[in-house]
């Protein structure tokens, strides 16, 4: 048996699945609840103010390690699901799963970057 | 005087999942009527079973004190050694079934093999920095040392967290969580320095990589050996082994 | 005698269903479809947000929909769960020994949701919650 590659895809699971754990929640809230639900105003979404945290490196940089973290956690978490449920198309699996959290790692890069 | 009047029994239906590999093509239920001791396990209802209803019965037992691990068997879907789980706790139905995720032998016996095998393949005993003689006497280890890894030491065997890990169950080549509890054991202990020739088994695939830290295995142990705190401590420490073999790359092995 | 072992059939996809721990830890995996969906939220803001102010109030009048504010309450559930369940094992994954002595588990869960209220708090009040 020869030793697994998998510490590198596991270390952004477990990377990711800390950050989540602390941040996800509230960045939820911030972002999809507390607006609608009437506990913060609407201007701090508006477009003006997105777009000035995100033209800021800082903010890009931010913005940027979450989403990474996040989909990286999610895509191995949602690989071992599938063979948890008894797919068993194991390379199909992680081409669509880490596939998946590739692409979103360029949309966001683009997307930072054009901005 | 008979002092067994004064000990309340009930009759508990005992249903036993058989298989005799010489007449049956596969397994099926039997009932049994059992009149229950109250203060008796379930290893002491199968033995009444054996002793007074069906001598064909096959089970295996030994110590009767949850610290040869022989007698462990599905009851209710539950793994469980049967010397340590009281009647007084289970209702008056009870569904007894060889440990899952191994084959049946015959009847509650399974194949254990296979554990044995990756047993074996972890290398689990000392491997000491260099070779010592009965002349120079014990090796020395601090109380603080010993505390690292005696937890792990506590395994029996038993196989109870193979019989409830969904891991092992989809894939029989997975190490499984004793072996890799016991691997840690040695890798924590100071008088050991085989980390390196245990990493070809743990750190692979079907090593602590297949572990997805469902926890099953850390809650029927009987010992609270918790393999899965093993497994998990024997991830994060693969992944800075695997990390420092590139910015440091191994000469020789280490040995 | 002759031998011949008799291999059960296991449930490979309804496993999970059959005892609650099982369920559980799959309710805990699960977890990674609404974060994962949560993050193709923002990146798919973060693309609007390029095409300019109209797109960029297009979407956040999704995001803020009633379809919208379902969703994101899913995902905060799930979020929640992640949480949670993270943190419940961390003591198990890395153990500290602090004078000697095991640190007991439920200090470091109980500084882990200490941080977490914080890190919380601050984020809210920043924003202007």
């Amino acid at each position: 048996m020869a030793r697994s590659n998998k510490p590198i895809v596991w270390s952004l699971f477990a990377g990711g699945g800390t950050l989540a754990a602390f941040l996800t929640p509230v960045l939820i809230i911030i972002t999809g609840l507390a607006v609608p639900l009437g506990f913060m105003s609407g201007d701090v979404l508006s477009y003006e103010r997105v777009l000035a945290v995100v033209q800021n490196p800082v903010g890009k940089l931010v913005l940027f390690g979450v989403i990474f973290l996040q989909v990286w956690h999610a895509a191995h978490r949602l690989r071992i699901t599938a063979h948890d449920v008894g797919i068993h198309a194991d390379t199909a699996v992680m081409l669509v799963c880490y596939g998946l959290a590739a692409l979103g790692t360029v949309a966001t890069v683009f997307a930072l970057l054009s901005l | 005087m008979n002092a067994d009047t004064d000990i309340k029994t009930r009759i508990i239906e005992i249903e036993i999942l058989r298989y005799n590999p010489e007449t049956d093509i596969e397994p099926a239920f039997q009932t049994y009527e059992v009149p229950c001791h109250e203060d008796w396990v379930v290893l002491d209802a199968v033995n009444y079973i054996k002793d007074e209803i069906d001598r064909t019965l096959s089970y295996r037992w030994s110590c009767h004190m949850a610290v040869c691990g022989s007698c462990g068997m599905m009851v209710n879907g539950e793994p469980t050694l049967s010397c340590h789980s009281f009647l007084r706790d289970h209702p008056d139905k009870l569904r007894i079934e060889p440990l899952a995720n191994f084959p049946i032998e015959r009847d509650l016996v399974v194949v254990m093999d296979d554990f044995i095998d990756k047993l074996k393949s972890v290398k689990p005993y000392i491997v000491p920095r260099e070779k010592r003689s009965i002349d120079d006497g014990t090796h020395t280890q601090m109380p603080a040392e010993l505390a690292k890894f005696k937890q792990y030491t506590l395994c029996i065997n038993c196989t109870l967290c193979y019989a409830a890990c969904p891991q092992y169950m989809l894939n029989e080549g997975f190490v499984g969580p004793a072996a890799l509890a016991l691997a840690h054991r040695y890798n924590l202990d100071s008088r050991d320095v085989g980390a390196s020739a245990r990493e070809d088994v743990v750190a692979s695939n079907p090593g602590v990589w297949e572990c997805s830290f469902v926890g099953a295995c850390s809650d029927v142990c009987p010992h609270d050996v918790d393999p899965a705190s093993a497994i998990q401590q024997a991830k994060i420490a693969g992944v800075l082994d695997y990390f420092k073999s590139f910015l440091m790359p191994k000469g020789e092995a280490k040995q | 005698m002759s031998r011949k072992p008799f291999i059960r059939p296991v449930p490979t996809a309804s496993w999970w269903l059959h005892q609650g721990r099982y369920t559980r830890y799959m309710i805990r995996e699960a977890t990674c479809i609404l974060i994962g969906a949560y993050s193709a939220v923002l990146i798919v803001g973060l693309m609007r947000l390029g095409e300019g102010k109209v797109a960029y109030d297009a979407y956040l009048a999704t995001v803020q929909s009633p379809a919208g504010m379902l969703f994101h309450i899913v995902a905060l559930a799930f979020a929640l769960y992640h949480t949670t369940s993270w943190f419940n094992v961390t003591p198990k994954a890395m153990p500290l020994v602090y004078a000697g002595k095991r640190v007991p588990g439920g200090l470091i869960i109980g500084a882990h949701y200490i941080g977490w209220a914080v890190v919380s708090v601050i984020l809210l009040v920043l924003v202007g919650a």
